[in-house]
């Protein structure tokens, strides 16, 4: 086929994309690049974490002060203490809100995310939309997400290129000492977890 | 031998256009910046993509970039916002 043509798609757009995946997912199999097994396993892991999980990663942090510290210099290690055992595809990196610097974390090449804590990344997050707008006007893309961040402020866009994976830890709402971990985990929302949002209110 | 590059250290991504896979984003080729911290070594996506070993790996590095350095006038925001992109290390200059 000369360049620039294409085949004539004759189904939806969407189902264009799923034969294009089943196709290449055959391949890879056939060339002994993967094994089935392996493919449904990441599948699998995959839809085994839900944002919970990283709430779960969360509350924590914000209880036990020797735990954040941990979990800012080793987060791998960290996580695996609440029995979180990551694959070693990736590594993961926690970087962490306070009352000067907020994160937001954005992967303008692809989707990077941290299923490993969260599960698959919300479809806006994967959208050209986002992935351009994070990094040249990010806080217009907070302003459309509810959120107003002070000028003084300092807002650092996090450009997961490579092999790290990150993970925002929110910043502790007021009003809320004396809560139990388990409902301080209710709080954590995955937006709060890519930093396109603060954790809920009591 | 010269020292590593480490955290602290004033960088210039260098500006080359490669036609290959790499994971160098065009915004931040020629710009300099600050090393945040090093990740590690990693398998090179650049030899990986394209059937090879992505051996010898390659050190990671956090770089912070000024967001006006960046985008100049163009960015709305305080000066101190910043851009944290991971780049390996062999696409940086020290300078």
């Amino acid at each position: 086929m000369a360049s620039g043509e294409h085949p004539p798609l004759r189904h939806a757009d969407r189902s264009a994309r799923a034969t294009r995946i089943l196709a290449i997912r055959a391949l890879l199999i056939d060339k002994g690049v993967v094994g089935a097994a392996e493919v449904d396993d990441v599948v699998l892991r995959a839809q085994a974490r839900t944002p919970a999980d990283g709430a779960k990663v969360v509350a924590r942090a914000w209880t036990d002060e020797a735990f954040r510290e941990r979990l800012l210099a080793d987060a791998r290690a960290a996580v695996g203490e609440l029995g979180y055992r990551l694959s070693h595809d990736a590594e993961l990196s926690v970087v962490e809100n306070t009352a000067a610097v907020h994160h937001l974390i954005v992967c303008t090449l692809c989707s990077c995310y941290p299923t490993s804590l969260l599960g698959a990344p919300p479809d806006w997050y994967k959208s050209f939309a986002y992935r351009q707008r994070a990094v040249v006007e990010p806080r217009s893309v907070l302003h459309e997400f509810g959120m107003e961040l002070p000028d003084e402020m300092e807002l650092r866009v996090v450009d997961s290129t490579a092999d790290v994976r990150y993970l925002v830890l929110p910043r502790r709402p007021p009003g809320t000492e004396g809560m139990s971990e388990h409902a301080l985990a209710g709080l954590v929302t995955r937006d709060s977890m890519i930093g396109v949002a603060e954790a809920r209110g009591p | 031998m010269a020292r590593l590059i480490g955290p602290g250290d004033r960088v210039t991504v260098r500006a080359a256009q490669v036609s290959h896979h790499h994971r160098t984003p065009w915004f931040v080729k020629g710009r300099s910046g600050t090393v945040q911290a090093v990740h590690g070594a990693f398998p090179n996506p650049e030899s990986r993509a394209h059937g090879g070993t992505g051996l010898p790996k390659r050190r990671l590095c956090q770089v912070a970039f000024r967001q006006t350095d960046i985008w100049a006038e163009r960015y709305r925001g305080g000066s101190d916002d910043k851009l944290l992109v991971d780049i390996l290390e062999h696409w940086l200059d020290r300078g």
